[in-house]
Parts: structure tokens; C-alpha cells; sequence
């Protein structure tokens, strides 16, 4: 069992000699067992993003039917003792789903960032494994079946979303899983169950299809604590083991050969990555439905605006949090039909990257 | 099995260092011209049971005298004007959503990229939303119009966005473009169906994709397209070769990177836009045929463009054929049918050879 220490990090080749300028600065932590540099831009990046999701959550905790001032949000969360009714509105009604948000999101955005690091490809996400079409499967059937009460339509959005998964990855499996096979086994699958979603969506009443047609879209409305505290824990307990899984990542994108020549073990860190990337984005979706482009974008987005050379973890956690909390925030109160969550993501996310495409292209001619 | 130890027919090197198994299945052009001429035996054997299968059976041998037969009663009449029809639809749209999808992962060098990369299903079903929802459109032959506007106009301005800059069209850029406008239109156009029950009902079914009931006024008019965007593909063929290797060595050895682009982008844009407009997107046919023929051939795009033009339509022939038995005398939509008859093959390639690169 190797532990991760100074021995294994010198070996990777992005690490620069000690007093060489590569033109940008960083920032090094060096510990006993740990080192850490970070790119000063990364840095700023970050905290910024940071400092946005907290205005955006703070923003959609105090609007609502009942109007509050920043103030009072605060007041309300330090359980000030003249909060009152304010305390009830923001702990108990708003901030589940203000957390859900920052939360799920930032868990999207890892995974997203997993899979797009994985597979070497800037379209890949989760989906490319048939998980999100899997977990619409499941849901559909709960639904159309027996109608289906939260929970349920969670549990078989799980089922669906983790069998059609497994299935994916045992396809692909032949002497290890190749990045292109794992690609090609899991667009055929998901081809398959997005056939049946749209047979099932129309045999459907059509009442019935278009409440799935929303849980489909991906919605936050059902938050309750309950719920966030299970979907928290379990995003919070999978992203700190993704933190001691990010150094082999980055060196499987080198390829398979100079990974394991850099001392990774390919074959047993790739299939970690995927067991986290899957788990991270069958937690969103049990609790939220598929919430599909964050994943996508996220990481696209902040290797964009942190301008690394390719797709980092947390600044995409980061933009993720913020995607969906800014998302929520606009689908719940700042239209004037009720949308849900999903359909605003994919609408800000895409449009923000297509002018990010934009804009690189401009600086670069 | 073949050993590594053969020239590798394709470029670029093994991913994991396992020994390259890269000589596709038809290795010589002998072999490879026996494959197509079997496969077209295969088109012609489909189309002919295409004409005879339905919820009224009808004998090959009463096909053949209906042929002939041109008085439009009985048998006649529903082999003329209505097995026919949708016969040659279905060869339309598979000819055109097979070869769209084999320009487009060459150009884009890309094996995830599909025709609807481009934009053209996003745009093709954003028009049709707001024909449906704003001017109350409800017949096949009001979409065709809209879903073809819709598909030419958001591939123009997925190229334009994707084009920006001196280098012109960036392949990568150009995905990214196209993904990103597509999941804003469908984005749109998931909201406006979600608060227009009606609207919601007829695009479920335009969304399944069809080629029931496109009778000769829905397909002649779009059938000039096609025709367009084939020629083209057919010129574009051999620069695309060239294109394989990278912008850099493609003009190196003379090949002209910008007009080549712009002839396939064009190209794709009539076929995927065409066979959309006629009927409704059908995923996986653009993706997965020229996969398989890439296996079955080898690296020549002249050769995937050949095999992509008969094994597409036999996809799409064969999945309807399957719709309309399984589930007698009801039918599947044949874009439901597609992915679950050619997902298996793929699966069953994939897990057999390696998977030959771009």
C-alpha cells in the first residue's frame, strides 16, 4: 500500500526544479507526508468563486414570499435570539434547498471533472457511463407505475442509475477497462435506455409524463433537511476520498505507460475514480433528479477561467457550487413561471460557455 | 485473431501498449469490394421484406407482381402508396444520417461526435417547439419546414461561434459550440413544452423520430438536399484523409484544410438537417455506422463513406421492419428501435477488436 508522500510527488514531471520561472506564481504547502502547489491564479479563482456562491446562497435565503435583508439571513443563522419568525423561514424552510444547491453542485463539477480528466475528452461526464439515462429509466418506471412517492422515485433512480452503470463498466471490461471502450459501451446502453425513456414517456397519460418530464429536468423543490443531510453526508464523505485520489488522476492523464511508469497503479486508481465519479453524481441524482449539463460545463468553465492546462477539481467543485446555486436562485425566484432547476443550468451553463468559446477565440486571433 | 506483429493500418499509437490488433476485417480492396457487395445484397433482401412486412403481411411473390402492377388496388395499392413511401424514407434518412455522421468524426476527429454535435437535432426541435407551441403547427408536413430552418440556421450559428478568429473552424471549438447551443435550445424547448401540455403531447411524439406516413410531397421537396450533401461528401472524401493526420500535415501534403471544412460542414447540414426534417431525430444510426465500417475497412474515408452508405439505411430499414413486427399490429417509432437493435453489434465489435482510431 503506497501512501502518498514527497517520494511519489517529485516523481510527477509537472513538478518544476526549485528556483525555474515558468512564468506564472505559485503557492507550495510542503508537509511531512503532503505537498501542495497551487498556481496563484487558481487561488483567486477559487476564492472568488467561493465568495460568489456564499452572495448567491445568501441572496436566495433571504427572497421568497417573505422578504428578508441580508441582515436578518445572518441574524437567523447565528440563532440570534430576536431572529424569531425569520429563524423559521431561513433554517427550517430555505436553507435546505440553498445547501442542496452548493452542495450537489459542487459534487457535479467533480465528477464532471473526473470523468472529463479520465477519459481525456472535454464531452465526457457521468453520462458517457449511462448513469443519468439509467436513473431516469428507474425513476420513469416508479412513476409511471406507481406514481411513486419521493423517496421511492429516489430509490429507483439509485437502482437504475447504479445497475446500468455496473453493466457499463462489465461490458467494457476486457483485461481492464480502455478509456475509448468504456466511451463506445456506454453511449450504446445509454442509447438503449434513452429509447425506453421516450417509449415509456409515450405510453404515459399525459399528466403522468410531464411530472417525470420534470423530475427528468432535474429539480431541486423537494429538498428537506432530511434529505440534505443524507445526500450531504455521503457527497462530503466521497469528495475527501477523491482528494486522496487526485494525484494518481493526474498522472493517468499522461496515458497508462508513463502513469505507472510515474509509479501509478493504473488499473485499481481508474476504477476508484469511476466508483467516486458514479457515487458522487448517484447522490445527486437520487435527491435532485439529473441534473444534467453541470457536470459538462463546470469543469469546462473553470479550466477557462483559471486557465490550467487541463481540468482541475476544485475550481471545477467551485463553479459547479455556484452553476447551481445561481440556477436555483433565478429557476425559483427570479422568473415569473416556476421552472425547474435543470433547464436553468443548461440554459446559463451553455450559454456562459459558448461565450467563454467566444471570447478564447477573440484573444487568441 | 491477428498478432501485433503486422504494419498497423491506422494511425496513432496503442493506448496502454497491448499488442495492436489494428488490420481491419476487410484488409485488401478485393475484400473489402466483396463486403460492400454483399452488404448491398443485405439493403436490397431489407428493402423487399421492408415492402412485404407491416400489419397486413403481403407474400414477396404478390410484392413483385404488385411491382408491376400499377391499377393502385388491394395489395398494389398498399405496396404503392404506402410500404414504398416509407421504404424509400427510410433510405433517405438513414443514407443521409450514416454519411452525415462519418463527415463529421472525420472532421472533427472525434468518435463521440454525431450529427446532432452540430446543433442540427437541438435546432431542428427548437423550430418545431415554437411551431407547435407559438403557431400551433400539428401536421408532419407543417414540421418538416420549421425542423429544416431550424436545423440550417443553429449550424450556421454553431460554425460561426465554432469559426471565430483567424484560424478558422477549430474542430474542438466547434464541438464545444455545438454542445453547448444545443443543450441552451433544448433547455428552451424542455421549458416551453413543460408549461404547454398540448405542446408537450405532440413533441414527445415528434421526439420519437418516424418514417410513417412521409408520403412523396414530404419527401421530393427535401429529396434535393440530400442529393446535394451526398455529392459533397463524395468530393470531400479524399481531403479528408489528409485531415486525419492534423491541419499541419494535411497541408503539408496540399490538402485544403479551410475549404474542406466548409464543404463538410455544409454537407452535414443538408443531410442531418434533411433526414431530421423528415423524420425527427433519430440518434445513434450517425454515430455508431460509421464506427462499425471504420472496423470493417480500415482508416479510407472513401471506403467508410461507401460501406456508411449502405449499412446506415440497412440499420434503419432493418430497426423499422422490427418495429412493426414486435409489436403487431401497433408500432414502435423507428427511432426508438434503432438503438436497440445496432447497440448490441456495437457492443459485441467493441468488445472484440480494439477500437480503430481516427
Amino acid at each position: 500500500m503506497s501512501t502518498p508522500s514527497l517520494d511519489t510527488s517529485t516523481a510527477v514531471p509537472t513538478r518544476p526544479p526549485a528556483g525555474v520561472d515558468f512564468g506564472h506564481r505559485t503557492f507550495v504547502l510542503r508537509g511531512a507526508r503532503f505537498g501542495l502547489r497551487w498556481r496563484a491564479r487558481t487561488l483567486v479563482v477559487v476564492t472568488v468563486l467561493a465568495a460568489l456562491t456564499a452572495a448567491v446562497t445568501t441572496w436566495a435565503l433571504a427572497s421568497g414570499t417573505y422578504p428578508l435583508t441580508p441582515a436578518q439571513v445572518w441574524a437567523a443563522l447565528m440563532d440570534s435570539p430576536d431572529a424569531g419568525f425569520a429563524r423559521i423561514v431561513v433554517v427550517e424552510w430555505r436553507l435546505p434547498r440553498a445547501l442542496a444547491a452548493v452542495v450537489f453542485g459542487a459534487a457535479l463539477g467533480v465528477a464532471g471533472a473526473v470523468f472529463q480528466s479520465l477519459t481525456r475528452n472535454p464531452l465526457a461526464s457521468p453520462d458517457i457511463i449511462g448513469f443519468s439515462t439509467g436513473a431516469y429509466t428507474g425513476a420513469l418506471i416508479v412513476i409511471i407505475l406507481t406514481g411513486g412517492s419521493y423517496l421511492q422515485v429516489a430509490g429507483g433512480a439509485l437502482v437504475g442509475g447504479i445497475a446500468t452503470a455496473a453493466m457499463v463498466y462489465l461490458l467494457a471490461w476486457r483485461r481492464g477497462v480502455q478509456g475509448f471502450r468504456l466511451i463506445i459501451v456506454g453511449i450504446a446502453i445509454s442509447a438503449v435506455l434513452g429509447s425506453f425513456n421516450t417509449w415509456l414517456m409515450l405510453t404515459a397519460d399525459l399528466e403522468v409524463a410531464m411530472s417525470a418530464a420534470v423530475w427528468g429536468a432535474g429539480t431541486l423543490s423537494g429538498s428537506t433537511w432530511e434529505h440534505v443531510a443524507i445526500g450531504g453526508a455521503g457527497v462530503a464523505v466521497l469528495l475527501a476520498a477523491m482528494a486522496f485520489l487526485a494525484p494518481g488522476l493526474r498522472q493517468l492523464e499522461l496515458g497508462d505507460d508513463a502513469a505507472m511508469a510515474t509509479g501509478a497503479r493504473a488499473e485499481p486508481v481508474r476504477l476508484a475514480v469511476i466508483v467516486i465519479g458514479v457515487a458522487l453524481t448517484a447522490t445527486v441524482t437520487a435527491a435532485a433528479g439529473p441534473i444534467t449539463f453541470v457536470a459538462l460545463a463546470a469543469p469546462q468553465i473553470a479550466r477557462r477561467v483559471a486557465r490550467t492546462p487541463g481540468v482541475t477539481l476544485v475550481p471545477a467543485a467551485c463553479t459547479g457550487a455556484l452553476l447551481l446555486a445561481a440556477s436555483d436562485l433565478i429557476a425559483q425566484h427570479l422568473l415569473p413561471v416556476t421552472l425547474p432547476v435543470g433547464l436553468i443550468t443548461v440554459i446559463i451553463g451553455g450559454g456562459y460557455l459558448v461565450w467563454l468559446i467566444v471570447h478564447e477565440i477573440r484573444r487568441r486571433a | 485473431m491477428v498478432s501485433g506483429t503486422h504494419a498497423p493500418t491506422a494511425p496513432g499509437p496503442g493506448a496502454n501498449g497491448a499488442p495492436v490488433e489494428r488490420r481491419p476485417v476487410a484488409s485488401s480492396n478485393s475484400r473489402r469490394f466483396l463486403g460492400l457487395l454483399v452488404a448491398v445484397a443485405v439493403l436490397v433482401v431489407l428493402a423487399l421484406v421492408s415492402v412485404a412486412v407491416g400489419s397486413k403481411n403481403i407474400p414477396l411473390t404478390v410484392v413483385l407482381a404488385a411491382l408491376a402492377d400499377h391499377t393502385g388496388q388491394g395489395d398494389a395499392y398498399v405496396v404503392w402508396d404506402m410500404r414504398i413511401p416509407r421504404t424509400v424514407t427510410g433510405l433517405c434518412v438513414g443514407i443521409a444520417l450514416g454519411v452525415a455522421g462519418a463527415l463529421i468524426q472525420a472532421l472533427t476527429r472525434n468518435p463521440l461526435a454525431d450529427p446532432g454535435i452540430l446543433g442540427v437535432n437541438a435546432g431542428a426541435s427548437f423550430a418545431v417547439a415554437l411551431g407547435v407551441a407559438v403557431f400551433g403547427v400539428s401536421s408532419i408536413s407543417g414540421y418538416v419546414w420549421f425542423a429544416f430552418a431550424g436545423a440550417l440556421i443553429v449550424t450556421v450559428a454553431v460554425y460561426v461561434i465554432g469559426s471565430a478568429g483567424r484560424g478558422g473552424a477549430d474542430p474542438v471549438q466547434l464541438t464545444l459550440a455545438g454542445v453547448a447551443l444545443g443543450a441552451v435550445l433544448g433547455g428552451i424547448v424542455t421549458a416551453m413544452v413543460l408549461l404547454d401540455p398540448q405542446a408537450f403531447d405532440r413533441m414527445r411524439t415528434w421526439n420519437a423520430g418516424s418514417i410513417v406516413g412521409r408520403g412523396w410531397d414530404i419527401l421530393l421537396p427535401v429529396l434535393p438536399f440530400l442529393g446535394i450533401g451526398v455529392v459533397l461528401s463524395v468530393v470531400a472524401a479524399t481531403a479528408l484523409n489528409a485531415i486525419a493526420l492534423g491541419d499541419d500535415l494535411a497541408r503539408s501534403l496540399g490538402a485544403n484544410v479551410t475549404r474542406t471544412r466548409i464543404i463538410v460542414i455544409v454537407a452535414v447540414t443538408l443531410l442531418a438537417g434533411g433526414a431530421t426534417a423528415i423524420a425527427g431525430p433519430i440518434g445513434f444510426v450517425g454515430l455508431m455506422i460509421p464506427h462499425i465500417a471504420r472496423w470493417l475497412t480500415g482508416p479510407d474515408q472513401r471506403w467508410i463513406l461507401a460501406y456508411t452508405m449502405v449499412l446506415a439505411p440497412s440499420l434503419v430499414l432493418a430497426a423499422d421492419i422490427l418495429g412493426r413486427i414486435v409489436n403487431r399490429p401497433g408500432e414502435f417509432p423507428v427511432g426508438i428501435v434503432t438503438a436497440i437493435v445496432g447497440a448490441p453489434v456495437l457492443i459485441v465489435l467493441v468488445r472484440r477488436r480494439r477500437a480503430s482510431g481516427l
